[in-house]
C-alpha cells in the first residue's frame, strides 16, 4: 500500500476527534464515484431520450431484431448481471482481507465483461453485414444505425473501460497497492454498467423486435 | 456499501434471481403481448431499483447521501421529458420521410 493510502487509512481509523465526521459517512473517493454515476446516468438518459425523439419523428422505423438477436441480448444480460454478483464476491473477499479471493473474483468479473463485449461485437458485425451503417440501412429511417451504434457503443465503451479498471485494481489489490475501498468503488461502477444495460435491452432491442 | 459485510449473501442471491427473472419476463411479455413502451419501462425500472438499492447498497447508506443523489437526478430525468412535445410535432412535418 502506498504511503498516501496508509496515511488515509490511519486517519480513517484513528481520526475520530481530530477530523469532523464525513457528511455522507463514505470516503470522498466513493462520493466522487457516485457523482460520476449520476452524471453518467444523465448522459445515457439523454441518449435514450434522443433515440426516442428521432424514433417518434421518423415517418417509419425499422423493426429489425429477430429472435436470435433477442436471445443473444438475454444471454448478454445473464452474463452482465452474473458479473454484478461476482464483483460482490470480490468485494466481500476484499472486506475479509482475502487478497487472493478478491483477485480471483475480480478477474472472473473482468472475463465476464470481455465475453459480454465479444457477444456485443458479434451482434454489431451481424448488423453491419446486413448493411446497417450510422446514417443508412436497407430498411429506411437512416438514423436507426446512428441510434443503435451510439447507445450500444457508449455502453460497450463503459464495459471495456470497466474491464481495464477491474484488472488494474485486481492486480493492484493483490500486490497490496490498493485498499478495499478501491475494489468497492469499481464494483459500484460495474453495477452501474449493469444498470444501464437493463434499460438498453428493452428500449433498443425489444422495442425494435420483428413482429 | 457500509453494511454490506454484515448482510448475508442470501438477499443478494434473491435480488440476482429477481433481476434475471424480470429480464426473462420482459422478453416473454414482448413476444406474447408486444413490447409496449410502458410495460418495458416499468419492468426496467423495477430491475434498476433492485440493482441500485441492493447491488449498489444505496439503501444501506445514510439518508443524506440518498437525498443528495436522487432528487437532482430525478429532476433532470423529468425535465428531459420536455422534448416529447417537439418530437410529436415533427411527426406532421415528416422530416425524414422520403
Amino acid at each position: 500500500m502506498s504511503e498516501a493510502n496508509m496515511v488515509l487509512d490511519q486517519v480513517a481509523e484513528h481520526g475520530a476527534g481530530v477530523m469532523e465526521e464525513r457528511p455522507f459517512a463514505i470516503p470522498s473517493s466513493k462520493l466522487v464515484m457516485w457523482l460520476f454515476i449520476i452524471s453518467d446516468a444523465c448522459t445515457f438518459a439523454a441518449m435514450l431520450f434522443a433515440y426516442g425523439f428521432i424514433r417518434n419523428s421518423a415517418a417509419e422505423w425499422p423493426l429489425v431484431f429477430e429472435s436470435a438477436s433477442i436471445w443473444n441480448a438475454l444471454l448478454m444480460t445473464f452474463i452482465l448481471v452474473s458479473t454484478s454478483l461476482t464483483v460482490l464476491f470480490a468485494l466481500r473477499a476484499a472486506q475479509n482481507e482475502d487478497r487472493a479471493g478478491a483477485f480471483k473474483w475480480t478477474m472472473i468479473t473482468a472475463a465476464g465483461g470481455i465475453l459480454f463485449t465479444l457477444l456485443h461485437l458479434r451482434e454489431w458485425m451481424s448488423l453491419i453485414g446486413e448493411g446497417v451503417r450510422p446514417f443508412q440501412n436497407p430498411w429506411g429511417a437512416p438514423l436507426f444505425g446512428a441510434c443503435f451504434f451510439s447507445i450500444t457503443g457508449l455502453h460497450m465503451l463503459h464495459v471495456a473501460g470497466g474491464v481495464v479498471a477491474l484488472i488494474v485494481v485486481g492486480l493492484g489489490y493483490r500486490a497490496g497497492r490498493y485498499a478495499t475501498r478501491h475494489v468497492e468503488i469499481w464494483a459500484l461502477y460495474w453495477h452501474f454498467v449493469d444498470l444501464v444495460w437493463m434499460f438498453v435491452v428493452p428500449l433498443v432491442y425489444l422495442l425494435n423486435m420483428k413482429r | 456499501m457500509s453494511n454490506s459485510s454484515s448482510n448475508g449473501m442470501g438477499t443478494t442471491f434473491i435480488v440476482y434471481a429477481a433481476i434475471l427473472a424480470i429480464a426473462v419476463i420482459q422478453v416473454v411479455v414482448a413476444l406474447t403481448m408486444g413490447p409496449s413502451l410502458g410495460r418495458m419501462l416499468i419492468l426496467a425500472a423495477i430491475q434498476g431499483y433492485l440493482a441500485v438499492m441492493f447491488f449498489m447498497h444505496l439503501r444501506d447508506e445514510k439518508s443524506t447521501l440518498r437525498l443528495a443523489l436522487l432528487p437532482g437526478t430525478v429532476f433532470v430525468l423529468v425535465m428531459m421529458n420536455m422534448i416529447w412535445a417537439d418530437s410529436f410535432r415533427l411527426i406532421h412535418l415528416r422530416p425524414f420521410a422520403k
